[in-house]
């Protein structure tokens, strides 16, 4: 051969025998157990279900074979497994521990007769006798571009990626050069996933022409939000395709080295990724003369070790350089001066994760989903009081309601919704009047929210305003790095002040105090942890202004939710004779026998955790809990005095 | 050379001066505690030398700007005042305002700041929040701290570090609670070397670090002054 093979002949080598043992696992003659293996499954309980599945197939003597796999973002149905029957088509059930693994090897594996519909999801395929994931709402709204493959390949085979058109679009960015790259991911107009919305390609740009050499990307994979969890499952579920778009980022800016930053709280990220970059180095298409041309890269992980406020580019540059992550005064920004003084252009884990896709299917593709200002998808970690939560990843400018009520089912147990916290612990609280917003970076902003990394907490009647901000004000204050004096200070006195209102003490001139401080907060802060932690204040200030004021002027919790402000009482017309669930798990010994026979609450010794509430039977339903203390009815109880006969 | 126009008033200083500075050296005072000349990438961490600059969007601190041919340069408008003002009731509101009894009295930067921005030493806004630590750490051998005067300003952490000492004073903790620490304070010999360099006693705008024989000489003094009193 007279000529150099191309970056695409050379991975079409690669791919030939990648699709050959896909397809072989594809058309297996036995049966083939896909688990979910990712953190959440693992939490789930998915490692009890593998040896479940081992030992029964052992136990009977069945040939299958078991692949770990990665999330695909149905936590309520964890462990989830995918089982693919020759015959049938691959179907996907849940919620399997090792005995119902045991019952499908035995039912279902064993005769291929009873598919479990008892377990049974829905098929992954159209079909005539199962019902298929299509038909449920949760699959039909979502537009899966970022976790395409999540959940359907083994994160540590490399192959699988590549029989998907893994690489593909590194290679046609090699051969199209970085230019072009650029131009490409500007004219997608793909905005960065970290928080920001800063456009990639414009950032990009600037690090490339940018003087100084050599040049750094950095992958940010702090994720510190309470509650949140994409970039954890995408670096599990799909680690090549953070990767690939982390060496098209490289090769755009011109940088030799690469580094992706993870949160040490991750380990199984951290392998997972550790493992794909070996085996992709091996296959030559990360290190040195990628695909045989001469773009090189050095690619390293950095673990952080847990700062919340590392997620903010400066500071995490900080960290990377070995200091305290602690924000700096930008200009100069990252791209033109960062790690080390070089320009480095730093991406989050999602904004990366799209970039493949956008360099194989061409900007136009792209443009034609989501909005035009906000092209693309948005994954959402959805938690709380939702039927279905997990990770949504929607078209951006569908509607929270869309979200909420379609795609996740609405709230759980058919309660009333309160409110929806949007973009982490610096996110607004939005109402029931707001549910209309669609969700991008601009409408959310312009609500009071934000869009932040994508962590999503929907709120029921029971929750209560004042709380939920101390709580998320509580979080940011304990996270602050310390640097500047209104994040450091400013915070710490919005939460004392939410604090008195949590147990009723507070006067209107502190609510105002609250509202300038939070103001002053938002202007006077170094970086965008100072300046969006006043958030949640604000918008359940703007939202729920009555909460406050009954907590102010009533002493009144209005969600009974504020521990200082509520008391629990037995209602002796519901209260059953002779059962006393409740005093066995009240942990101060606070419920006693009244002198008919029934139970209550002694309210000195009574520390309000509630554990009564649950543990009375649903028949009696008896305990009540009221706001203020003082609302607790006379029922004219007296203790029970011993008998005679028990004497 | 460039010139610029702070508060209507034309100034000319040599091109990449930090506009801080350059109304520092002009006579123009813009109250700062963090900044100190000859910082490569001042912290900006105070907040109190905001500035408004016209064509840019809400304060900025001027401690971290170059000067720009043609800036106009405002110091004193109603939002950087405001701004100024809360800062400076968040950073006393940590001490008592026991200013008669510290040693940095008369030559301390936030009576100066106090005296600019007419406030008083003492909050009524804001409630005394002193930070969950002891009142004195004295794990230095000869060195105490106080963390409730400390105003994190980091210009003790910077100076350190200029002096190329083989042991680091830095920040720790978080939020709130963030401190100084001098890690490595044990080390054999340590004392002795601190003892002879003081930069970071010296450098303290607000008297929270302080060598431990001064201090104890201060507090006696102070404590037979009371006793004359009565």
């Amino acid at each position: 051969m007279n000529q150099n093979p191309t970056p695409s002949e050379q991975l079409d080598r690669l791919r030939q025998p990648a699709k050959e043992s896909w397809h072989a696992l594809q058309d297996s003659d036995v049966p083939v157990i896909y688990v979910g293996h990712a953190t959440c499954g693992r939490a789930a309980g998915s490692q009890e279900t593998i040896e479940g599945f081992e030992q029964a197939l052992a136990d009977k003597g069945i040939a299958a074979e078991i692949r770990t796999v990665g999330c695909l973002g149905h936590c309520y149905a964890e462990p989830l497994v995918i089982i693919h029957y020759p015959g049938f088509p691959p179907l996907m059930y849940q919620k399997i521990g090792a005995g119902e693994a045991r019952v499908l090897v035995n039912s279902f594996l064993q005769a291929g007769e009873d598919p479990c519909f008892e377990y049974l999801l829905g098929a992954l395929e159209p079909n005539e006798m199962f019902p298929t994931l299509m038909d449920y709402p949760r699959y039909l709204y979502e537009k899966r571009v970022i976790m395409a493959h999540c959940g359907r390949i083994d994160p540590e085979n490399i192959d699988h990626y590549l029989a998907l058109d893994g690489y593909q679009a590194l290679a046609k960015a090699l051969e199209q050069g970085g230019q072009w790259v650029v131009d490409e991911v500007k004219a997608a107009h793909l905005r960065g996933r970290g928080g920001a919305g800063f456009p990639a390609g414009i950032k990009w740009e600037i690090a490339r022409h940018a003087e100084k050499q050599p040049k750094v990307v950095i992958c940010n994979g702090d994720e510190g939000d309470p509650g949140a969890y994409m970039d954890r499952t995408l670096m599990e579920s799909n680690p090549h395709q953070v990767l690939e778009g982390l060496a098209i980022a490289a090769l755009a800016v011109g940088a030799e080295r690469a580094i992706l930053y993870i949160r040490a709280e991750y380990p199984l990220a951290v392998r997972t990724i550790q493992q794909a970059i070996y085996a992709a180095r091996e296959k030559k298409l990360l290190g040195d003369h990628i695909l045989g041309t001469d773009f090189s890269l050095d690619i390293s992980i950095f673990q952080g070790s847990g700062a919340f406020v590392c997620g903010e580019e400066t500071a995490l540059i900080q960290s990377v350089e070995g200091h305290r992550g602690m924000p700096q005064y930008r200009p100069p920004y990252p791209a033109v001066e960062g790690l080390d003084g070089l320009p480095t252009v730093i991406n989050n884990v999602k904004t990366l994760a799209t970039v493949p896709a956008i360099i194989s299917k061409g900007s136009d593709w792209f443009k034609t989903i989501g909005t035009e200002k906000t092209p693309g998808t948005a994954i959402f970690s959805v938690v709380g009081e939702v039927e279905y939560p997990g990770l949504v990843e929607v078209p951006m400018g569908v509607s929270l309601e869309h979200l909420i009520y379609e795609v996740c089912g609405g709230i759980k147990d058919g309660k009333p919704f309160k409110a929806v916290q949007i973009g982490g612990p610096s996110g607004g609280c939005l109402p029931e009047s707001e549910l209309g917003t669609a969700i991008d970076f601009d409408s959310l902003k312009q609500a009071g929210a934000m869009m932040g990394s994508g962590g999503m907490v929907v709120m029921n009647a029971d929750a209560c305003m004042v709380e939920v901000a101390r709580y998320f004000v509580d979080f940011t204050q304990k996270e602050s790095c310390g640097k500047c004096t209104f994040c450091r200070i400013g915070t710490r006195h919005l939460l004392a002040i939410l604090e008195d209102f949590t147990k009723g003490v507070g006067s209107d001139d502190d609510l105002q105090e609250l509202k300038s401080l939070s103001e002053g907060i938002i202007k006077g802060s170094l970086c965008s942890l100072g300046k969006t932690a006043p958030n949640p204040v604000l918008t359940t200030l703007k939202f729920f202004p009555d909460e406050y004021l009954a907590h102010i002027h009533e002493q009144r919790c209005p969600a009974m939710m504020c521990r200082a402000l509520t008391a629990f009482y037995i209602d002796l017309e519901a209260c059953a004779r002779g059962c006393d669930a409740c005093v066995a798990c009240c942990p101060t010994e606070a419920i006693f026998t009244t002198s008919n026979r029934k139970k209550a609450i002694d309210q000195e010794k009574c520390v309000k955790c509630g554990e009564c509430v649950y543990a009375c039977p649903p028949e009696y339903d008896a305990v009540r809990r009221v706001s203020p203390p003082g609302m607790i009815p006379d029922q004219g109880i007296k203790p029970l005095v011993e008998t005679k006969e028990e004497q | 050379m460039v010139t610029i126009t702070v508060d209507g008033l034309e100034i000319t200083v040599p091109r990449r001066t930090r506009l801080l500075q350059a109304c520092l050296d002009n006579g123009i005072y813009i109250p700062n505690l963090c900044y100190l000349e000859g910082m490569d990438q001042p912290p900006a961490s105070c907040r109190l030398c905001l500035v408004e600059i016209e064509g840019r969007p809400g304060p900025v601190p001027s401690c971290s700007l170059e000067v720009e041919a043609g800036m106009v340069v405002h110091t004193n408008t109603d939002e950087v005042q405001k701004l100024q003002k809360m800062a400076f009731r968040l950073l006393v509101c940590t001490n008592e305002g026991q200013c008669r009894m510290c040693m940095a009295n008369k030559r301390c930067e936030l009576q100066r700041i106090a005296k600019f921005l007419h406030m008083p030493l003492r909050t009524k806004r804001l409630r005394h929040l002193p930070k969950d630590l002891p009142e004195v750490i004295e794990d230095h051998p000869c060195i105490v701290y106080e963390p409730n005067k400390c105003v994190l300003c980091g210009r003790c952490v910077y100076v350190c570090a200029q002096q190329g000492n083989d042991f680091s004073l830095s920040f720790a903790n978080r939020g709130f609670n963030t401190v100084i620490s001098f890690f490595g304070s044990q080390n054999e010999g340590q004392g002795d070397a601190c003892l002879d360099c003081q930069a970071c006693v010296d450098i303290c705008p607000v008297g929270a670090l302080n060598l431990k024989d001064d201090r104890r000489r201060h507090l006696r003094k102070m404590a037979a002054k009371a006793k004359a009193r009565g």
